[in-house]
C-alpha cells in the first residue's frame, strides 16, 4: 500500500451564470479521472502544459477545492470523505509548497507568526517558547537566519520566500509536501538553490513529494515517477529515468522533443515533434483520447470514440493510448505531415508548418522522414522497453484479431529482439507465438485499417519483424 | 523608486539586523511612505489645526460666540453690517455677534458632527460587510445567500441619492444634531459595507488564505487573523474621505433646516444658511464658514489620497 493512493479523482468546476439565481451552465472538468499513487520516500513529478489540471489536483489531494468524484487515500484514510474538522487536523500529514512565493504568505504576518500559527493550530507545542525552539531549528534547516523572525515577507528575496514557504510546511513535519511549482517565480540560478534544499530535507527527514512543474528538467532532476497530465487526465506514468529515454505518449514524445539539449551537435539534430491547433477548453474535452485533435499520430478508429486507458506497458510504464506500442515500433506513421521535423527541416521558421505538400506526400515513402523515423525501432530495441512493448503486443494479440492485432504481433516483433532475448520474462514465449500466430494476419489487417495498400517500407518492416519474432521463439 | 544609495543603505541595514532587531511591518512602511508625501503632510496640517481649533477654539474666543452683545451696531433690515475691527476681527454676524467666535465655537460642533457620524457609518457598515464577506467565503450556500440578500439592501441604499436619503432619515427623526450626525452617518452605512465586503472577497481569494486553509488554520482564524487585517486598508482610506463628505452633508442638512433647532448654537452649515440671506449686504458671512468647510474638507481629502497611495499594496519596496 502506498502512503498516497488516488482513484478516479475528479474535480469539476460548475459554471455558473444569472443575475439573481445561479444557474449552472456547464462544467469544468479540470481534473478528469486521475489514479496515481505516491510511495513513502519518493518523488512523484506532475508535469502537463499550463491549464491541464496539475494545481487543481494538487489542491484536490489536500481537498482545498471540493473533489467532485473518486478518493484521496493517505495512509489508509480516505481523505474525499472526511468531515471538515478532522480534516482540518489531517492537514498536519499533508502540506503544500505554493508557486507564488511572496503571494501565499500574509504580508501582515512576520515570520514567527506565520511559522507558528500552523503550530498554534494543530496543539504543537506547549508554549511560545517551545515554538519558537522549533521554529529556530527549522530556520536553520532551510538555511534562513534566525534574525528572519521578527521580519516580514516583503523584506526578503524571493528565495527567501519561498524557503519560508518550506518552512512553514515542515514546521508541520508532514508526511507528504505537494510542491505546486516550487521553483517557476523564481531566478533561474535561484531555482537549483531551492531544488537542491527539497532534496536534502528529503533526504534528512524522509519526505514524500508530489512536485508539480512545467519545467520537465526540474522534475526530471528532482522525481522518481512521473506523471504526464493532458487535459485533466494523465496519459503516461513512468519511473523517470524510462520515460524520458522512452516516451511511449505522442504527447509525451512532443513535450519531450520541445526540451533543448545543451549539447549543440546533438540539438542540431534533434527531432522536433510540432503540435497544431491549441489547448482545447478543459470545459468542453474532446471525445474519446483527449489529445486526438493535436495527436500527429491520431488514427481513424477508437482515437475521436474511445478514451484510452491508463494501461501498464511494462516495467511499471503506464500509457493512455491506443497505439502506443505501434508507434513506439514504427508500424504506425505520423498522420498529420509535417508535424514531426526531421533535423534539417529546423531551419524553416518555427512557425511555419513544413512546405506545403500534398497531405498524401507524408504517408507516402519520404525518405527524410522515413531515414528520421527507421532509427526509432532500433532506439526502442534497448532491453529495459523492450520486452515491455513486447507484453503489450501479446495482449492485444490475445483480445482481438483485427487490424491492430496484426499491429500487436508487429510491435512484439520488434519487441523481442535478441538483444532482449537476454532477459526472457514468464510467458513470454507464450506472447512471441501468439504475435507470431497474429504476423499472419498482417496484410490483410494492415489494409483495412489505413485504407491503402500496404506500401513497400511498411511491408519490409513487417517481415523484419516477422523474422524477430520467430527468432524469439526459437531462443526461447 | 529608490536611488541607488538607498538601496545600498537598505542593504546595509539588513545585514546588520540582529536577531533582536525587528522587522518593519507593511503599517510602519506605510507611515514612512505617508511621511514623505507632500500631499498628506498637508492634509495633515489642515486637519491637526482643525482639531486644534476645534478643541480649544471655544476658550480662546474673545467673546461669547451667543451673546447678542452687539445687537444694536448691526440693521440687517437696513444693509448696515460691521465689517471687520478692533475688537471683532471678522465683525459681527446679523444679530451683532462677534464672527470670529462662532466661527471657533463652529469648528468644534461641525468636527463633531462629522466624526461621529463618520463612526457610525463605519461602525455599522463595516459589521455588516464583515458579516457579509465572513458569510460569503466561508458559509457555504446558506452564507452566500445571506450575503446576497443582505448585499442586495445595501445595493437599494446605494441607490438613493446620499441628500434624499438623509432627509428622509432626519425627517422621520425630527430635528436635532443627533439627527444629522445619524442621517450623515446612514448614507456611509452602504459605502463602508460594500467595500469592506468587496475587498475581503479579494483577500479571501488570495493565495495566502489557501496557504492557511492549507495549513489547517480554523476559518474563524482565517477570517479575523487574516482577511480583515488585509481588507481594512482601503476602507480606512474610505473613512479619512468620508470624514470631508460628511462635513459638506451635515452642513447641507443644517441648511436645509434639519439640523439644531437651536440656531443660536453656531455649526458652519447653519452659519452659511443664515448667511445667506443678506448675501448680497455682506457675502463676507457666507465666505467664512464656506471657506472653512472647504478647507477642512480639502484636508481630509488630500490625506486620504496620500493614504491610499502608502498603502497601495503594488507599491511596497
Ligand atoms: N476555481 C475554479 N473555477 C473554475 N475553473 C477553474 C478554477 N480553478 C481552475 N480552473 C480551471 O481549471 C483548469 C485547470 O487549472 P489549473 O490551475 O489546475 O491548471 P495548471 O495545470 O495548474 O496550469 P498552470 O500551469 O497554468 O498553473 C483551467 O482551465 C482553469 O481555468
Ligand atoms: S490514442 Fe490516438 S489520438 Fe490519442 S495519443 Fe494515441 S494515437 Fe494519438
Ligand atoms: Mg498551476
Amino acid at each position: 500500500m502506498s502512503l498516497l493512493e488516488l482513484d478516479g479523482v475528479k474535480v469539476h468546476f460548475p459554471v455558473k451564470k444569472g443575475v439573481l439565481f445561479d444557474r449552472t451552465v456547464g462544467h469544468v472538468y479540470a481534473v478528469d479521472g486521475v489514479s496515481l499513487s505516491v510511495e513513502a520516500g519518493q518523488t512523484y513529478g506532475l508535469v502537463g502544459e499550463s491549464g491541464c489540471g496539475k494545481t487543481t489536483l494538487g489542491r484536490a489531494i489536500l481537498r482545498l477545492v471540493d473533489i467532485t468524484e473518486g478518493d484521496v487515500v493517505l495512509d489508509g484514510t480516505n481523505l474525499a470523505e472526511l468531515p471538515g474538522e478532522e480534516m482540518r487536523g489531517m492537514r498536519r500529514r499533508l502540506q503544500m509548497v505554493f508557486q507564488d512565493p511572496l503571494g501565499s504568505l500574509d504580508p501582515r504576518q512576520n515570520i514567527e507568526s506565520i511559522l507558528s500559527e500552523g503550530m498554534a493550530a494543530h496543539g504543537i507545542g506547549a508554549d511560545r517558547e517551545e515554538r519558537r525552539t522549533r521554529i529556530r531549528e527549522i530556520l536553520a534547516k532551510v538555511g534562513l537566519p534566525t534574525g528572519a523572525l521578527s521580519r516580514y515577507p516583503h523584506e526578503f528575496s524571493g528565495g527567501q520566500r519561498q524557503r519560508i514557504g518550506i518552512a512553514r510546511a515542515l514546521v508541520l513535519e508532514p508526511d507528504v509536501i505537494i510542491c505546486d511549482e516550487p521553483v517557476s517565480a523564481l531566478d533561474v540560478s535561484i531555482q537549483a538553490q531551492v531544488i537542491n534544499l527539497l532534496e536534502e530535507l528529503q533526504e534528512q527527514m524522509g519526505l514524500t513529494y508530489v512536485v508539480i512543474a512545467h519545467d520537465l528538467a526540474v522534475v526530471r532532476h528532482i522525481s522518481d515517477v512521473i506523471g504526464v497530465m493532458y487535459l485533466g487526465g494523465l496519459v503516461e506514468e513512468g519511473p523517470s529515468d524510462t520515460l524520458y529515454a522512452e516516451p511511449l505518449h505522442p504527447y509525451t514524445k512532443a513535450l519531450m522533443s520541445a526540451v533543448p539539449i545543451p549539447d549543440p551537435a546533438v540539438e542540431d539534430t534533434r527531432e522536433r515533434i510540432l503540435l497544431t491547433g491549441d489547448l482545447p477548453s478543459p470545459s468542453k474535452p474532446p471525445t474519446g483520447c483527449r489529445f486526438h485533435t493535436r495527436c500527429p499520430w491520431k488514427q481513424d478508429t477508437l482515437c475521436a470514440t474511445e478514451r484510452p486507458e491508463l494501461k501498464d506497458a511494462g516495467n511499471g510504464h503506464k500509457v493512455a493510448c491506443h497505439y502506443a506500442a505501434e508507434i513506439a515500433a514504427g508500424t504506425v506513421r505520423q498522420t498529420v505531415p509535417g508535424a514531426v521535423r526531421p533535423p534539417e527541416a529546423e531551419t524553416a521558421p518555427a512557425e511555419v508548418p513544413a512546405p506545403a505538400k500534398p497531405a498524401d506526400d507524408g504517408r507516402t515513402a519520404d525518405p527524410g522522414g522515413r531515414a528520421g523515423r527507421a532509427a526509432e525501432p532500433g532506439k526502442t530495441a534497448e532491453p529495459g522497453g523492450t520486452a515491455g512493448t513486447g507484453g503489450t503486443g501479446g495482449k492485444s494479440a490475445e483480445s482481438a484479431e483485427s487490424a491492430e492485432t496484426a499491429q500487436g504481433g508487429g510491435t512484439a516483433g520488434t519487441g523481442t529482439t535478441p538483444e532482449a532475448g537476454g532477459t526472457p520474462e514468464a510467458g513470454d514465449a507464450v506472447q512471441a507465438d501468439e504475435a507470431a500466430d497474429a504476423d499472419e494476419a498482417t496484410d490483410a489487417g494492415e489494409a483495412p485499417k489505413t485504407g491503402e495498400a500496404p506500401k513497400t517500407g511498411e511491408a519490409a518492416e513487417t517481415v523484419e519483424a516477422a523474422e524477430a519474432a520467430e527468432s524469439a521463439v526459437t531462443k526461447d | 523608486m529608490s536611488t541607488k544609495t538607498e538601496k545600498i543603505d537598505r542593504l546595509a541595514e539588513l545585514t546588520a539586523q540582529t536577531e533582536t532587531s525587528s522587522g518593519s511591518s507593511l503599517w510602519v512602511e506605510a507611515f514612512r511612505r505617508l511621511r514623505a508625501s507632500k500631499m498628506a503632510v498637508i492634509g495633515a496640517c489642515i486637519i491637526a489645526a482643525f482639531v486644534v481649533i476645534a478643541v480649544i477654539g471655544p476658550w480662546i474666543a474673545p467673546h461669547s460666540p451667543i451673546a447678542q452683545t452687539w445687537r444694536g451696531d448691526v440693521l440687517p433690515n437696513q444693509n448696515v453690517f460691521v465689517g471687520p475691527r478692533g475688537g471683532n476681527w471678522l465683525g459681527l454676524d446679523h444679530l451683532g455677534r462677534d464672527e470670529f467666535s462662532r466661527m471657533l465655537e463652529g469648528a468644534r460642533q461641525t468636527l463633531l458632527v462629522g466624526v461621529v457620524s463618520t463612526a457610525l457609518g463605519f461602525a455599522v457598515g463595516a459589521a455588516v460587510g464583515v458579516a457579509a464577506g465572513a458569510a460569503s467565503t466561508l458559509g457555504g450556500r446558506a452564507g452566500r445567500r445571506f450575503d446576497s440578500v443582505v448585499m442586495r439592501f445595501i445595493d437599494m441604499m446605494l441607490a438613493i441619492p446620499s441628500l434624499l436619503l438623509a432627509v428622509s432619515v432626519a425627517a422621520v427623526l425630527g430635528q436635532s444634531l443627533t439627527t444629522v450626525m445619524i442621517a450623515v452617518g446612514v448614507v456611509q452605512i452602504p459605502i463602508f459595507a460594500r467595500l469592506l465586503r468587496g475587498s475581503m472577497l479579494a483577500q479571501g481569494g488570495s493565495e495566502y488564505v489557501l496557504a492557511s486553509r492549507a495549513l489547517g488554520v480554523r476559518k474563524r482564524r482565517i477570517v479575523l487573523g487574516h482577511i480583515v487585517p488585509n481588507s481594512l486598508s482601503p476602507v480606512i482610506v474610505q473613512a479619512t474621505l468620508s470624514l470631508a463628505t460628511a462635513i459638506i452633508e451635515a452642513a447641507a442638512l443644517s441648511y436645509l433646516g434639519l439640523g439644531n433647532p437651536d440656531a443660536s448654537v453656531p455649526e458652519w452649515g447653519v452659519m452659511l444658511a443664515q448667511a445667506q440671506s443678506y448675501f448680497d449686504a455682506a457675502p463676507s458671512l457666507a465666505v467664512y464658514p464656506a471657506v472653512a468647510i472647504i478647507i477642512t474638507a480639502l484636508g481630509f481629502t488630500l490625506l486620504g489620497e496620500a493614504m491610499r497611495e502608502a498603502l497601495d499594496p503594488k507599491l511596497r519596496g
